[in-house]
């Protein structure tokens, strides 16, 4: 589904050493690696929102992509039910995990940090897509949201291939089949 | 209703039921500065139409609708960007306004509001803005909703996502252009602006958001038409009163949002 070779990316100029990695259908490939080592910019060059320098990125031809950034948009105000915005983006025919599913009919600027991070990870992980590109999607996620989070993305695996980064490295071990260290050895 | 007055009220009623929901979709872009640049530039197409002979809501829709491209070429500045087209669109309506006969009469018309003057031009024109407007609003809201909130999702996978941002740009230009013509300007920048801000503040959800927008904005439009005819005042400034009294109204009874980031 998606294949990078020696792929060096960056913005004005190259961020990330040279990476080379496979993700198929039914894996979920971790990126780990030190603060600052383009593990995000390497995500966004993917879909062309970073620069690739050298090397290439192969992407399934027509494959439909889900991408959770790092700082999902948030607005200060929006009148707005979290199903009306999972509704916008396809994903309403889903059945959520039931601690999202209690809040779905609330405004979303009324939704706590961890729910609001839930339900934008959920956007992604639901729907038709292909390949799912998550930029630190532990983000906010107290223990028991980090949990409805693996078994949200390991129930969702076998139609999909999935690029997750974290800095947390029990989070990519309980939710990853393989996981890759920038700037260091492959684990 | 004395028939005198019942073409002016229906020319304006239905860019009074949608401009709200205009004015909601530009609050979500955080574009809601639009209204005001691209009525003036509506106003000052209006003016320098007038000057060519043209019928003054043509000149209108030429101005808003070169402002609305303008931006959307401009690479998404957003507020930034309608900033300029109100510096832009008042240093020509003044100077237009200034230096031709029937100019000034119409600059201020244009500020205070001619509603009552209005006639079948301009309420055929009101009428095909609602009626195309109600169904292109429908079919873009997911799009631009999406947008707003997953804006890399376009680009991920290659959707032709200008089309409906150009399409929602030009769409809100020229029904601002018909407000600043028919309603006034300010009248017509209190329309989107007002009741959109309410709907954002107090609506449980985007459904009724919209049908909050749409009612406050009909529901001020009525009041303020009834009111400046029973006392003989001009409607512009008389809708923009009742829009901010509302507001007031409302801020003493609507809890806005607190957000836990």
């Amino acid at each position: 589904m998606l294949r990078l070779v020696e792929a060096v990316v960056g913005y004005r100029s190259p961020i990330t050493p040279p990476v080379t990695l496979d993700v198929a259908r039914g894996e979920v490939v971790g990126l780990a690696g030190p603060n600052g080592v383009g593990k995000s910019t390497l995500i966004r060059a993917v879909f062309g929102a970073a620069r690739l320098f050298s090397g290439r990125i192969e992407r399934a031809s027509g494959a439909r992509i889900g991408y959770l950034p790092q700082a999902p948009v948030r607005l200060a105000e929006a009148p707005l039910t979290g199903r009306e915005l999972l509704s916008s983006v396809g994903a309403q025919d889903f059945a959520p995990p039931a601690r999202l599913g209690e809040k779905l009919d609330r405004r979303i600027d009324r939704l706590s940090g961890g729910e609001y991070q839930l339900l934008m990870l959920w956007a992604t992980l639901a729907g038709d897509h292909e390949l799912v590109l998550l930029d630190e999607p532990t983000n906010h996620l107290d223990a028991g949201h980090i949990a409805t989070a693996v078994e949200e993305i390991a129930a969702a695996r076998a139609r999909r291939a999935t690029l997750v980064v974290s800095h947390e490295r029990e989070f990519l071990e309980a939710v990853c089949t393989r996981i890759v260290t920038l700037g260091g050895a492959h684990g | 209703m004395d028939s005198l007055f019942a073409l002016p009220f229906f020319a304006g009623l239905p860019l009074a039921l949608i401009l709200p929901l205009v004015g909601l979709f530009l609050r979500l872009r955080d574009e809601w500065l639009a209204t005001l640049g691209l009525a003036h530039l509506a106003g000052a197409g209006a003016l320098a139409g007038m000057a060519a002979a043209w019928p003054p809501i043509a000149g209108a829709l030429f101005g808003a609708l070169g402002g609305g491209a303008l931006k959307h070429w401009a690479g998404g500045l957003g507020n930034s960007s309608y900033g300029l087209m109100i510096l832009a669109g008042w240093a020509m309506t003044l100077l237009v306004a200034a230096n031709t006969a029937l100019g000034e009469a119409l600059g201020h018309a244009l500020v205070d509001g001619q509603l009552f003057f209005a006639g079948g031009l301009e309420a055929a024109v009101a009428a095909v803005c609602l009626a195309v407007g109600l169904p292109l609003l429908r079919w873009l809201a997911p799009r631009l909703i999406a947008a707003r909130f997953f804006p890399e999702r376009e680009k991920a996978n290659h959707l032709p996502a200008w089309r409906w941002h150009l399409g929602f740009d030009l769409m809100a230009a020229a029904l601002i252009a018909a407000g600043a013509a028919t309603l006034g300007l300010m009248a017509s920048f209190a329309l989107v602006f007002v009741p959109a801000w309410l709907a954002f503040r107090c609506a449980p959800d985007w459904h009724r958001a919209q049908g909050w927008a749409a009612g406050l904005g009909a529901a001020g439009y009525g009041l303020a038409f009834a009111l400046a005819l029973v006392l003989d005042q001009p409607f512009g400034p008389v809708v923009v009163a009742v829009l901010v009294l509302f507001f007031v109204l409302s801020a003493l009874t609507c809890r806005p949002a607190s957000a836990d980031f």
